[in-house]
């Protein structure tokens, strides 16, 4: 293991090993995308996936073929599994619009070995999330009346609707991060252009590449690009979580009716985030021996901001329930003190309450946080908690509200299952194609971390 | 005028056109005009045509044209019709296309008629409403009319003559028939017997009568299993042996006390009793008096719901009950009775005595002769015969008590003596006592014939099977409950090769005419000397044939010794006629099936009811609790699994899952029958239990024991899974979801407000309140306190939105789809709840509605009347309204649930109501089809909609007058001065929702000296 041993290099462990160059990074990274072989774990891992994928297709196939009965949803919970993922997926792809916007413009260098990945991973986190709202209509075939579009109906959608909010938020989302991600990728698509012997991928390579030379000029307009592409990214990290907290906060069912919905989503979102971009990280860096450039740095920090996000949403966690007693709402209350911790749904909550509050707390161990395999296993935990955060808001919130005459249950079918285990399998394919093809830590900012790139930059220090 | 000539002048270009009348032909408007001024004027009319015309085409708008007229081209492709498409050459009579029309007919249940009005869309019946001339329902209906749409277009119904299963016909089967009847005919009719319900009917009755004095030896049997029997037993015990008929006039009585009977909601004039019962207890501000209800009996029934006092009781207590009762007026020979029930008795001894002649005591259909006749003696001790309880001849055309009939029958067939059998409109084989063997028997006649409505489990064992028409496709006559006769009108012929039993049994008295000339001609011979075609016209329109209605008479009371019979034992067994599917007729009415039934709120099944202590002695206490209970802490609403009991009662046994009721007698069992069919239609014998079919109370029930019996009960292995739509909660915390107190509370404290949650105020909100253009503002009032929960609204609602049902594995997800549900709340214990609260919900179409800012695509929204509208083509079907609708009233299409390709289906359906499809969401419009009627037809008449002009469908059934809609904007309106009691509350007002609809609190005039 070139891992170097820990102690002594407390703060300062580097986020790049050692004894690399210019080349030696370049070599390193577009090798995982230039090599002839494919390995093995590669076709194994992405032929599961894909199998998932396949098993997403049959889902939604019958979801279309019949309709979202082929859903557990009923009267009181319409609403269910589907937007459960959704939020999730939503929340999972603010990691690496945090990672890549917000860090750059705080000049957190760290970030470098991290971003690119963690960007692909938000696009294939919206874009499982996109599929739910989308598919949990009624009809379908009709969801591009949320759009503003001029039609001879005359209508426009609803703009008071909170979903008319999510479809801009989503869709700018989605938009941004796709821009950010690419523009960010033209230089190393340059490069793998440069390098490919083969010469269809050197087609594809250099028209993506969009003729990109490394000029001055060059340089000087991308990095103005990315800066600005970064600001406009950065409130997107707030409003896009803020905006989907608005579909409960803005309703008037107690537990979904709560002003402070909006900062503890943003929260959520990064907590769950991060909880991804490490659950992603650890077996990368393994399988593709790249200790050397996802350091232990990198995990540790993340680690670290889990463990804030965590505490911020343990707080809210906490305040919910407080409030519900401190308001003196009998609707509130009886959802905080009754339904949640002992209807029937009482084993989602106190599992939420244990992945997200008590075992994150092992955080604070710093043995703990630089061990990955237990980082990877906390990691998944906090996954876990997130998912049923949203499911307990969503589904116990609806399953007993105001009159007792309409209270129901919620009994998800093997459809919900599939397409949700199927999703995963997308997101899992997606980042597996990602790693085969495109170069996953950014070739060009790695090798400004080097020594030799920053003796040009001396009249600053 | 100067400003004229700016505008079309219509007259000018006129005048102009006519004077060029040389040019003969003429391409366009524009070549007449031919002048500066006419394109003016068309500019300034329509501008936007205009601008092409004048100055030509630029290449921009070229291309704009090309590209719409290549699309209208393409258009044009799909709109040609193949089918040629024939106007009425001759237009019929009254019809005008769009516009309803309304006939008066009637319906029977068991030979008892209740007079409807039905609606009728081009030529086709569509929605039953109650006939308010006819003394029967007085304007409203109980759920088997209102369900009875369905079964005459029900896709199940037999469609053709069968002989032994196959496809014959009508002739054939005459053939047959007359070569069988030859040698019976010659011998005087020895050897035929022919096995009908109760008949009411006077035509049909002179049928059998003449049928009778051609053939002396032949027999005619009638049988019902949930008929009046008793009640006619009851009056030959007490008025020393003739029969006669009771009914009531609940309007004058100031006490009523029910010997389990569920005189509200089911039975002969259970609709006019509603009604008359009901208002004397309309309470509004400064009522201090009211009727009062005192009910003994086994299974909470809607009558019991809406008692003052009740007292549940086992069957062998019911009638220990009616004997003590009896015993203080002087009648019978009394029985002792525990303590508790014997201080009920003394306050309702008091009650009663205080109340002579204002009085009345009903026994219920299933309780024995003896308690009937002791009800007459009691009622006529206290005076009430003549003021609130009227006798006279039975409204059967031939009285006969049913099981004895049956028996003999039965006892005829063993013997081999009966050669022909004809069965007409019943099902013995399902229904018959067990110990009868009824079908066993029925293989020892050589030629068997039924004439019923679907090929059902007595049809399977006849010769011949002849189908039914139902009563819209058939000319009729039937009595009511106090003899008025209305004639049977039908709206539609024959849908399919259904004969009537009055065809039938012309053919057997060779009478060549038509059942209308057979029906014409015996009122012709009742009512000689008058101008008959006048009179008949009349009838026909009004529903009911004047003068007809029985002169009550003067009948004493000669009780001879009886004594109490019930037996006891350690369970006892309730057989009732199941309040949806009654004895089983209407299995295959799916609105029926799924319709939630009664306290039990169970759909698609029977089940062994119990108490919760008895089903605790079961030892059926799961690990989620009681079935049927709802368990605070752990509830699994509607697929609950009930555990199985098997019921032994004498060498019968039958298994059937365990529910429990609130308010049920401990070690009791309430069967209800009607269930465990084994044919008649895809509806009423499932394939799998998954989807219905419940248990067949009949296999436990035998000739002495039709009512009640002596069983016992055992947990059985195994469970099965019922479909509830809503479990028996304690209601958590403070919630004040129904209000309700006692007459004394109400004028102490009219609001009846207990607590409240936050401030009510209604009025806050961010968007400025809604303006009605046309100055109406609908709304709704529905008094919880006449409200019995009967379920009358819930079926109408289903007839008149083209609601499809779902089936019982959806009810069990919770996808029902009624626009309107009753809630059933309970005060006090379990065991014997001292208040049943039951509150119709449907849409309340709340100013602040939170479903409307929530729709992406504004699908529902409000009209300026103040309805929450849906726009099912604009729905998307996110579902987000039904989240964050504080009253769960909204549906959603979770499948194709609307049957699209069934035929008889489509002629059945609302043509004035759009029939969903999958996807997208639905509730309660407030009937808004019928209020646009209702406008149009008074702005044509350039009036304002006048109050109680419009009727929702909810409200038009509802025989209590529970739900009103009106204009609330106007103070005069009843549903405005029902705002205003000081008792209407709105549900969830602390929720700012701001709905359109109000409650009344439920009042109980309770009797101070029963506590409880």
């Amino acid at each position: 293991m070139s891992e170097p041993s820990s102690q002594s290099r407390f703060d300062k462990t580097p986020v790049i090993a050692p004894g690399h160059s210019f080349g030696s990074i370049t070599d390193k990274i577009s090798s995982i995308v230039l090599r002839k072989e494919t390995p093995k774990g590669w076709i194994l891992g992405f032929g599961i996936a894909f199998v998932f994928v396949m098993m997403m297709m049959y889902a939604v196939a019958w979801l279309l073929m019949w309709g979202v009965g082929v859903w557990g949803l009923n009267n009181p919970v319409a609403w269910g599994f589907d937007i459960t993922n959704f939020v999730w997926w939503v929340g999972i792809g603010h990691a690496g619009t945090l990672i890549s916007a917000i860090l750059l413009l705080l000049k957190q260098e760290w970030r470098t070995s991290i971003n690119r990945f963690a960007e692909a991973m938000t696009l294939f986190a919206v874009a499982c999330a996109g599929m739910f709202p989308a598919l949990h209509t009624g009809r379908p075939w009709f969801d591009y009346w949320l759009m503003p579009y001029p039609n001879t109906m005359g209508l426009w959608p609803q703009f008071r609707s909170p979903l008319v909010w999510d479809v801009f938020a989503i869709s700018t989302y989605g938009t941004v991060s796709f821009l950010f991600w690419f523009v960010g990728l033209i230089p190393d698509l340059a490069t793998l252009r440069d390098r490919t012997e083969h010469k269809g991928l050197k087609m594809v390579y250099a028209l993506l590449a969009m003729g990109w030379r490394g000029s001055a000029k060059h340089w000087f307009r991308y990095e103005t690009a990315y800066l600005l592409l970064a600001g406009l990214a950065t409130p997107l990290v707030v409003s896009v979580h803020t905006v989907v907290s608005f579909d409960f906060a803005t309703s008037v069912i107690p537990g979904w009716h709560t002003t402070f919905f909006p900062p503890y989503f943003v929260a959520g979102a990064i907590f769950s985030g991060f909880a991804m971009v490490l659950t992603l990280a650890i077996p990368i860096r393994k399988a593709y021996g790249l200790e050397d450039f996802i350091t232990m740095r990198h995990l540790e920090n993340m680690a670290k901001v889990m463990l804030a996000t965590g505490l911020i949403v343990a707080y809210a966690y906490v305040m919910e329930v407080f409030f519900a007693w401190y308001s003196g709402n009998s609707y509130e209350k009886f959802l905080a003190f009754d339904t949640r911790p002992q209807g029937p749904f009482w084993w989602a909550f106190w599992a939420l309450w244990t992945c997200n509050i008590a075992i994150p707390q092992l955080l604070w161990f710093k043995k703990l946080r630089t061990t990955p395999w237990i980082l990877w296993i906390l990691s998944i935990i906090v996954n876990i908690g997130m998912w049923l955060e949203r499911f307990v808001i969503i589904v116990t919130s609806l399953h007993r509200d105001y009159l007792p005459s309409s209270w129901g249950m919620y009994d998800p079918t093997r459809y919900e299952y599939m397409l949700f285990f199927g999703t995963i399998g997308l997101f899992v394919a997606l980042m597996f194609l990602f790693i085969r093809s495109l170069p996953l830590i950014s070739i060009f900012e790695m090798r400004t971390l080097l020594p030799e790139a920053s003796v040009q930059h001396n009249e600053e220090h | 005028m100067a400003e004229n000539t700016k505008h079309l002048d219509l007259d000018t270009f006129r005048t102009r056109f006519d004077a060029k009348v040389e040019r003969t032909h003429w391409m366009s408007l524009h070549e007449l005009g031919d002048e500066e001024s006419f394109f003016a004027s068309v500019s300034e009319e329509f501008p936007q045509q205009a601008i092409p015309l004048q100055e030509g085409v630029d290449r921009r708008d070229f291309v704009k044209l090309m590209g719409s007229s290549l699309a209208l081209a393409g258009l044009a492709g799909c709109t040609v019709p193949k089918e040629k498409i024939v106007p009425y050459v001759r237009q019929p009579e009254a019809i005008v296309p769009g516009k309803p029309q309304f006939f008066a007919t009637a319906m029977t249940l068991g030979g008892v008629a209740t007079g409807l009005l039905v609606e009728s869309h081009m030529g086709r019946p569509t929605k039953i409403e109650g006939n308010p001339d006819h003394p029967g329902s007085m304007g409203a209906t109980d759920v088997f009319a209102q369900a009875s749409i369905l079964g005459l277009y029900d896709p199940d119904r037999a469609k053709t003559v069968r002989q032994l299963g196959n496809i014959s016909t009508w002739t054939n089967f005459l053939g047959a028939l007359g070569t069988e009847l030859k040698p019976l005919k010659d011998a005087q009719g020895a050897g035929l017997a022919i096995l009908t319900e109760p008949v009411t009917s006077p035509t049909l009755g002179a049928q059998m009568r003449a049928l009778l004095a051609a053939l002396p030896k032949a027999q005619w049997h009638q049988w019902e299993p949930h008929g009046r029997d008793n009640a006619l037993e009851g009056a030959r015990v007490a008025f020393g042996g003739s029969f006669a008929s009771t009914w009531y006039a609940l309007d004058k009585a100031d006490v009523v006390v029910s010997l389990d009977s569920d005189f509200l909601a089911s039975g002969p004039g259970s609709v006019r009793y509603a009604n008359d019962f009901m208002s004397r207890r309309r309470i509004r501000r400064g009522t201090s008096a009211a009727n009062r209800l005192y009910v003994v009996e086994t299974m909470p029934t809607p009558t019991g719901s809406a008692a003052d006092h009740r007292l549940p009781l086992k069957p062998s207590e019911v009638e220990s009950f009616a004997f003590a009762l009896a015993a203080a007026f002087g009648a019978g020979p009394g029985a002792k009775l525990d303590d508790a029930h014997e201080a009920f008795l003394r306050s309702v001894v008091k009650d009663l005595e205080a109340a002579r002649g204002r009085c009345v005591v009903i026994a219920g259909a299933d309780q024995p002769a003896t308690v009937h006749a002791l009800a007459h003696a009691i009622n006529a001790t206290l005076g009430n015969a003549g003021t609130t309880v009227f006798h006279a001849e039975p409204a059967d055309a031939v009285p006969a008590i049913g099981h004895e009939s049956l028996r003999q029958l039965a006892a005829d067939m063993t013997a081999g003596t009966v050669k022909v059998l004809l069965m007409v409109g019943v099902n013995p084989a399902y229904d018959a006592p067990a110990d009868l063997g009824f079908a066993a028997a029925l293989d020892k006649i050589p030629f068997r014939a039924s004439l019923s409505m679907y090929f059902d489990e007595t049809a399977e064992l006849c010769h011949w099977h002849v189908p039914q028409t139902h009563y819209l496709e058939s000319w009729g006559d039937a009595r009511a409950f106090n003899g008025a006769a209305s004639i049977v009108q039908p709206l539609i012929a024959p849908l399919y090769q259904g004969r009537d039993a009055i065809e039938l049994f012309a053919i057997l008295l060779d009478d060549a005419n038509m059942p209308y000339d057979i029906i014409r001609n015996y009122w012709k011979s009742q009512r000689p000397g008058i101008d008959f075609e006048t009179a008949w016209n009349k009838w026909l329109r009004d529903g009911v044939i004047e003068g007809t209605a029985f002169v009550p008479k003067a009948m004493t009371v000669a009780l001879g010794a009886i004594a109490p019979g019930a037996k006891t034992g350690e369970y006892e067994i309730c057989f009732r006629p199941d309040p949806a599917v009654w004895d089983g007729r209407f299995a295959n009415n799916g609105w029926l099936q799924e319709l939630p039934k009664p306290m039990t709120k169970l759909t698609w099944d029977n089940a062994a009811l119990m108490s919760p202590a008895t089903a605790t002695k079961l030892g059926l206490v799961g690990d989620r609790g009681l079935p049927g209970e709802g368990n605070e802490r752990n509830l699994h609403l509607w697929s609950r699994r009930a555990p199985m009991v098997e019921i032994k009662a004498g060498n019968r046994t039958l298994r059937a899952a365990a529910w429990v009721v609130p308010g049920h007698p401990d070690d009791a069992i309430t069967l209800h029958t009607g269930y465990g069919r084994t044919r008649g239609g895809s509806v009423a014998t499932p394939k799998e239990a998954a989807k219905g079919g419940g248990f067949n109370a009949y296999t436990l029930r035998s000739l002495d024991g039709l009512g009640h019996a002596v069983a016992s009960v055992g947990m059985a292995s195994g469970d099965y899974q019922l479909a509830c739509t809503q479990l028996h909660h304690v209601m958590p915390d403070e919630r004040e979801i129904v209000r309700s107190g006692t007459l004394e509370d109400f004028v102490k404290n009219p609001a009846l407000a207990e607590a409240h949650n936050g401030p009510h105020s209604g009025e806050m909100s961010l968007y400025p309140k809604w303006e009605s253009e046309t100055g109406y503002a609908w709304g709704l009032a529905v008094d919880t306190t006449v409200c019995t929960g009967c379920n009358g609204c819930v079926i109408a609602c289903h007839a008149e939105n083209n609601i499809a049902i779902v089936g019982k594995p959806q009810v069990m997800m919770g996808r029902e789809l009624h626009w309107m549900r009753i809630d059933t709340y309970y005060k006090g214990s379990p065991a014997s709840p001292e208040l049943t609260i039951n509150q119709p919900l449907m849409c309340q179409h709340c100013e602040n509605a939170p479903c409307e800012p929530v729709c992406p695509v504004e699908a529902t929204s409000h009209s300026t009347e103040g309805l929450n509208e849906m726009t099912y083509n604009r729905c998307v079907g996110t579902r987000y309204c039904a989240n964050n609708c504080p009253y769960k009233v909204r549906r959603f299409n979770y499948f194709q649930f609307s049957d699209w390709d069934t035929e008889s289906l489509k002629l059945m359906r609302n043509p004035d109501v759009t029939v969903r499809s999958r996807g997208v969401m639905e509730k309660c419009s407030l009937c808004v089809q019928r209020i646009n009627s209702a406008r149009i037809d008074a702005e044509r008449e350039g009036r304002r909609v006048r109050d109680g002009e419009i009727r929702t469908a909810c409200q038009a059934a509802c025989p209590t007058q529970a739900i009103v809609f009106g204009d609330i904007a106007d103070p005069n309106s009843l549903v405005s001065k029902l705002k205003a009691e000081p008792h209407s509350y709105r549900v969830l007002e602390e929720v700012n929702t701001n709905p359109r609809t109000s409650y009344l609190g439920a009042v109980r005039n309770k009797n101070k000296e029963i506590a409880g």
